[in-house]
């Protein structure tokens, strides 16, 4: 994970639910990189297809409430993001985002003081957010320290095939 | 310390455990329902070899039972596969229902317990004081490889419900009222302990559908205290010696609220959020919403209680030529005490589909899809944009009785003329 990037921004609601991130009808799909073909298909089809690599996401509240499927981080990370910054998040998403090593940031208050295709930098160690055409900084909520560690190993993979010596 | 606390320190090796600390818990029992492919993938991904317990971890084939496309067939299979491997002592197929209900069936789901599965609904179990909660795909696969999954010890909210339901409002219009008020995000990352009188005087079924939608307020987990019918229904089911926790006399809660259940009406969680919640009367004075698709099933509504309750509303009656009611009943079991009660026979004379017990189309896999423009009436527990099908479909979330009154009238009716 690196300390600090920047990237465009797609803004999007309050409780963007994972129905929304990740349709139901599209379940049973299992590739990585059709799944992230729809993201965030149930809140505006042409997000996916538009997404610039390395993009970041910018949400409200709750985001990721609903359904505990895996399948919406998967597709957020195929579908190029780098990052999730949200008002808040539900609570089985954040854990799985994290565990894929897609950076979740809180920054309470962000999704009404950005707009679509405006760029942030984020710098994940200091917890501080600028809008580049603004300057404009914002303070993040600090990530705990056990969500810290699985993003600094690249995810629970990473920790988890060392720990089972799976690379050895 | 609060019952909770005490099954997390139980399970992680600890004398105490505080609102905040990170554990590391056994988990009592783990299970996977047929979406999760991808937790044998993370599995074999992490140099898994063997699940750690064969007799602690179940697939459950739920969401695709039984399958409606070939994709979805060939993850059964590869699951098959994954269970025979490990000789997995518990194993439901399509034929079995849904997880939330096939688990406490089975009698793997007892008090003092963690139960973990792949759905957010596994806070259905606080029901039986049971402390449950879902995971993802890759945290499932970590505990097929360990057996444990690390916890933040959650911050604790009382919602006490005091009272009798007056005639025509039932345990998901109580549910419905609290999230109202708390709203979707209203416990995000806490536990809900849902205390009171009417909690105390609640069947099996009622309390499962309460804790069932503490997940759409957020919370990570529900729990209610075992009552004489919980503790009557795991006596005769669970396969484990069972312990119940009790929460201390002077347990300080985050916050508490109170509600009293007496004054309710029969509410609706209107288009397109959970939390959207209005009562039915006034949705009603606001003009008549016509209903092309009743809908009674799923782990919050597909219970013999909510079949019954329908079944009582339509025997005798026909619904709408152009109307159409799906009944899913929750489970194998489910299935066959309707039919023995002939509630099953009589809601087919009144026009009824009924299809295989399992999530259907819940959550938009199969079974009762909706259109563009359509509008449905469910006793789910999610009504989110694109939900049962079509984004430009509205979704009303209501008891089993509004359901059936609604459908008969082809609009949303009141039940309490009905019963």
């Amino acid at each position: 994970m690196k300390a600090q990037f920047a990237g465009k921004v797609t803004v999007v609601g309050n409780n963007i639910d994972t129905d929304q991130i990740y349709p139901g009808c599209f379940l049973a799909l299992t590739d990585g990189k059709e799944i992230g073909s729809h993201c965030l298909a149930g809140v505006d089809e042409a997000i996916a297809a538009n997404f610039p690599e390395g993009g970041i996401v910018v949400a409200g509240t709750n985001f990721g409430c609903g359904s505990s499927r895996e399948h919406a981080p998967i597709a957020l990370v195929n579908m190029g993001a780098a990052a999730v910054v949200a008002d808040s998040f539900a609570r089985i998403f954040f854990r799985n985002a994290i565990n894929l090593g897609l950076p979740l940031i809180v920054c309470k208050g962000i999704s009404k003081k950005v707009k679509d295709g405006q760029t942030i930098i984020i710098d994940i160690e200091k917890g501080i957010i600028t809008i580049e055409e603004t300057r404009e900084e914002l303070i993040c909520d600090q990530l705990g320290e056990q969500a810290m560690k699985i993003l600094e190993a690249g995810g629970i993979k990473p920790l988890m095939r060392s720990r089972f010596g799976a690379d050895e | 310390m609060h019952a909770i606390e005490k099954i997390l320190a139980k399970n992680s090796g600890r004398s105490v455990v505080r609102a905040g600390e990170i554990v590391t818990a056994k988990i009592d029992f783990a299970e996977i329902n047929d979406l999760y492919l991808q937790t044998v993938y993370s599995f074999y991904e992490m140099g898994g070899k063997k699940v750690w317990d064969n007799t602690r971890a179940a697939f459950v084939f739920d969401h695709y039972a039984p399958a409606p496309d070939i994709k979805s067939a060939t993850n059964h299979l590869e699951m098959r596969k994954f269970a025979r491997d490990n000789d997995l002592r518990f194993h439901f197929d399509t034929n079995c229902g849904v997880c939330h209900q096939v688990m406490p069936e089975a009698g793997v789901i007892y008090p003092g317990m963690i139960v973990v599965a792949t759905d957010s609904h596994t806070t259905t179990h606080g029901a039986f004081g049971a402390m449950g909660t879902g995971c993802g795909a890759t945290d499932m696969a970590t505990i097929l490889m360990t057996g444990e999954l690390w916890f933040r010890v959650p911050e604790i909210i009382q919602v006490r419900l005091a009272g009798e339901a007056p005639k025509g409002v039932y345990p998901k219009d109580v549910i419905l009222h609290v999230l109202g008020k708390l709203k979707a995000d209203g416990a995000v990352y806490k536990a809900i302990d849902f205390t009171g009188s009417y909690v105390d005087s609640l069947n099996v079924a009622g309390r499962m559908v309460v804790c069932n939608m503490a997940v759409e307020i957020g919370a990570k987990t529900a729990y209610m205290q075992p009552n004489e019918d919980v503790l009557e229904y795991v006596s005769r089911r669970a396969v484990r010696p069972y312990e119940v926790q009790y929460t201390d006399p002077d347990f300080e809660y985050e916050e508490s609220y109170v509600f009293d259940v007496s004054i309710l009406e029969p509410l609706l969680a209107c288009p397109h959020s959970v939390d959207n919640v209005d009562t039915l009367a006034n949705v009603i004075a606001a003009g008549p919403v016509e209903v092309t698709q009743g809908y009674i099933g799923s782990c919050t509504g597909g219970r013999e209680e909510d079949i019954a309750i329908a079944a009582e509303i339509l025997c005798g009656k026909e619904i709408p030529k152009y109307a159409r009611l799906i009944i899913v009943p929750a489970s194998n079991e489910v299935m066959q005490i309707c039919m023995e009660k002939g509630y099953i026979q009589d809601l087919m004379k009144a026009g009824a589909t009924v299809t295989t017990p399992g999530c259907g189309a819940c959550l938009g896999a199969h079974e009762g899809i909706l259109a563009p423009g359509e509008v449905c009436v469910s006793s789910t527990n999610r009504n989110f944009p694109g939900r049962m099908g079509s984004a430009l479909a509205d979704i009303y979330l209501a008891s089993p009785a509004t359901v059936a009154a609604s459908i008969l009238n082809g609009r949303i009716t009141d039940p309490r003329d009905h019963i």
